[in-house]
């Protein structure tokens, strides 16, 4: 594995277009298809395949194991949160309009804040899964 | 005659039907633990499209208002089956799971090699 | 908005929020302590929320602000109100006794995980009886399912694993069946919401497709509430769980798919459609009069007493769907109080074989010879709540089946009165063999560590016990409501 140049030099041409792709995808969702799901797996497919072409522990020293398992509830910290502050707000829970004095920005924030919530919890549940499957069995 | 041109104007729900029984078929059929869960996971599959293929309407555009389009598809079902499809993706992949774990603890996902003893039970 | 108009969304966002704290925790004994603030605090809130409703009314909360129908309503009635009651006062009473049970059966890295997963499937359940919006039903199911399935999975036994995914198939197949029927009504109908497919169905009568839709939500339903012949993954599932899982579930999961059943058979398709139209109550007689007997006598040949007291919550399923087939006010009333007695009277069973394996570490019913004298408290608990299942006079059992045999009376079917007798005698059968063996054996496990249980853990389920007597007595408080939730019901009222 360690002689296969193309493939290491292929991936690593690849990778920052795919975290760059993942982020094209997330914020450019308001105008075309995309959003924090497709963002989250992309962003950690370029994790896997650094994990898969590197070995595991070159990709655990970029995303620890830990901090995988940290983004799963942080992410739907973000979401759950926005609905609660929405709520603290005097509208309902995720009721998006009352966060900012204008209802329609408010929407807009509210949406960008709870797909970045969803990117975060997606993409460390993608990462977190492929971690545990791929350490199975080596002690 | 009747029949066919019957079955070509739904080919949508043919096919939804055709995906649903042969998934069940091969959860009841198969007794390896992963093929179970594909046939599980094809099951789930043809709920989408039960869902989707109706919502799209013939010659309808994207639900984004505009005064030259007055024909939008439905977008609901799509938003549903959003859900569904994390559903269906979280419960495959704590089946498999699963299945790892049953495969370190008993050495096999066959069920008839961890149930041999079926009859009696 | 008020606090009190946020009430519907703090019953669900409250667990979800104590889930999440517990998985960034990652401490068992911090989880726990999280779990058990949120679990005191729901029956508070489903206390606010029922009184509310008790008067015939209903709360509507427009989630996300986006007013029905497009958006997602939470919609709570007396019916709602009576199973958020039942399952907040369930999660109440379990979490005082999970921490010592919990430590001693979950690995301790684990148990932080265990929280959450509880937590999860607490808000999914209560989601359930919540919402009034058919979709959003089945994704609570589904996140009340899968933390149950992982909660199941976390058990000590290997066995734990397999019954987790036999659970699981049959799980998904079940709620799969039900998406296939929603996705029916909504093409029907156009709809999801529940208040707006009961008026269409109304209007728009049973045509095929609704028909369709109404069998595969029946069957859909029927695999989660293990309705007879689809009970195969119950008795597995609670016997190789962590005790506190299987009292949880028994108490709980089975109960809100039966709120699902009501809602649907009596609010959405309306009893003429159902009833009056389609052989239901006749198939419904049938599959309950076959658990109540087939469950029940397989109980009594069970020698793991979790697996017994599994098999009789199949044959006690039986008393409520049966009340669900007669549909006259006095059965249906007989079902739904069942449904709050058979949750105090399992609750407190499963928690008193949990404190035996707490101490002995088995559940076999030879391992537990003797016990009595060693653990008089937690058989003395076992042995109320075995006499409440048996249906004893003064005990909640006996009020669900005097109203069940009222309103057999009331068709005139005198034959079924008999039938509920029979089974109860069953039931005498494997409640007595256990009291028998408890007290009348001489002692198998001897030792210190052979005593009763620490106070956090009996207290829950004597006040379940005493509960199964005092409502036994008093019957105005469960009876008085379930009266009130059937005439809505058979008024068809959404």
């Amino acid at each position: 594995m360690k002689l296969d140049l193309i493939l290491r030099i292929t991936a690593k041409l690849m990778l920052p277009f795919m975290l760059m792709f993942a982020f094209y995808v997330q914020f450019h969702a308001d105008y075309g298809p995309g959003g924090g799901f497709q963002a989250g797996i992309i962003a950690a497919a370029m994790v896997i395949l650094y994990g898969i072409i590197f070995g595991l522990p070159a990709a655990q020293k970029v995303v620890p194991a830990r901090l995988a398992e940290f983004m799963v509830p942080l992410g739907v910290v973000i979401f759950a949160g926005v609905g609660a502050i929405a709520m603290l707000m005097g509208g309902e829970f995720l009721n998006y309009s009352v966060l900012l004095s204008d209802s329609v920005r408010g929407q807009l924030i509210g949406i960008l804040l709870v797909e970045i919530g969803v990117l975060v919890t997606v993409s460390g549940t993608m990462i977190a899964i492929f971690y545990t499957f791929a350490g199975r069995g080596r002690g | 005659m009747t029949i066919i041109s019957e079955i070509v104007a739904n080919y949508n729900q043919w096919i939804t039907i055709f995906l649903m029984v042969s998934g069940l078929y091969i959860v009841v059929a198969r007794g390896n633990m992963v093929k179970k869960l594909v046939g599980l996971s094809l099951f789930q599959t043809s709920v989408y499209l039960l869902y989707t293929s109706p919502g799209k309407i013939l010659g309808g555009t994207p639900p984004i208002l505009d005064p030259d389009f007055t024909v939008y598809s439905n977008p609901l079902p799509h938003v549903l089956i959003l859900t569904a499809i994390v559903v269906g993706v979280a419960t495959l992949a704590l089946g498999l799971a699963l299945v790892v774990r049953i495969n370190e603890e008993y050495g096999t996902i066959e069920e008839d090699e961890i149930f041999p003893e079926k009859d009696g039970e | 908005m008020t606090l009190e108009s946020q009430l519907p969304a703090l019953q669900i966002v409250l667990p979800l929020f104590g889930a999440l704290l517990c998985a960034l925790l990652r401490s068992g004994s911090l989880a726990w302590l999280v779990a058990l603030v949120v679990s005191l605090a729901m029956p508070v809130i489903s206390a606010l929320l029922l009184m509310q409703v008790q008067d015939g009314g209903f709360i509507s909360y427009e989630l996300g602000g986006w007013a029905p129908p497009w958006g997602i309503e939470y919609r709570i009635d007396v019916v709602g109100a009576y199973l958020v009651m039942l399952v907040s006062v369930i999660g109440a009473l379990i979490m005082p006794y999970a921490r010592a049970s919990v430590a001693k059966e979950i690995d301790a890295d684990k148990q932080a995980w265990f929280y959450t997963m509880y937590l999860l499937c607490l808000a999914g359940l209560l989601g359930i009886a919540i919402t009034g919006d058919a979709f959003n039903i089945f994704v609570f199911m589904e996140i009340s399912s899968l933390s149950t399935y992982v909660l199941i999975a976390l058990g000590k036994d290997r066995r734990a694993l397999l019954s987790a995914y036999q659970y699981l198939i049959m799980g998904t197949i079940g709620a799969t069946f039900y998406v296939i029927g929603v996705g029916l009504l909504y093409a029907a109908t156009g709809t999801l919401n529940l208040v707006e497919l009961t008026a269409r169905i109304a209007e728009i009568g049973p045509t095929r497709p609704v028909l369709a839709a109404l069998a595969f939500l029946v069957v859909g339903i029927s695999l989660k509430l293990a309705l007879f012949p689809l009970h195969v993954w119950l008795p597995n599932a609670y016997t190789y769980s962590p005790s506190v899982v299987s009292a949880f579930l028994a108490a709980t999961a089975t109960k809100v798919a039966v709120y699902l059943y009501l809602r649907f058979l009596f609010s959405v398709f309306g009893v003429t459609v159902v009833f009056e139209g389609l052989p239901v109550p006749e198939i419904m007689l049938v599959l309950s009069i076959a658990a109540m007997f087939g469950a029940s006598i397989v109980a009594v040949f069970q020698d793991d007493i979790k697996r017994m007291l599994a098999y009789s919550s199949v044959g006690q399923i039986g008393y409520i769907t049966l009340g669900i087939g007669l549909a006259n006010k006095m059965g249906l009333t007989g079902g739904v109080v069942h449904l709050i007695n058979h949750a105090m009277m399992k609750g407190a069973l499963f928690m008193a074989i949990g404190a035996v394996v707490y101490r002995i570490g088995s559940s076999k019913l030879d391992d537990l010879a003797g016990i009595g004298r060693k653990m008089p408290a937690t058989t003395i608990v076992f042995a109320l709540a075995g006499l409440s299942i048996i249906g004893t006079p003064g005990t909640v059992g006996f009020v669900s089946k005097w109203y069940l045999a009222l309103g057999a009376l009331d068709k005139g079917w005198w034959w079924l009165v008999f039938l509920l007798v029979a089974s109860s005698l069953i039931s005498m059968v494997y409640i007595g063999r256990v009291i028998e063996v408890v007290w009348f054996r001489p002692l198998r496990h001897t030792g210190p560590e052979v005593r009763d249980v620490p106070v956090s853990m009996l207290a829950p389920m004597a006040i379940l016990a005493a509960a199964t007597v005092y409502f036994g007595l008093d019957t105005s408080l469960t009876a008085g409501i379930a009266r009130r939730a059937v005439d809505i019901l058979l008024a068809g009222a959404p």
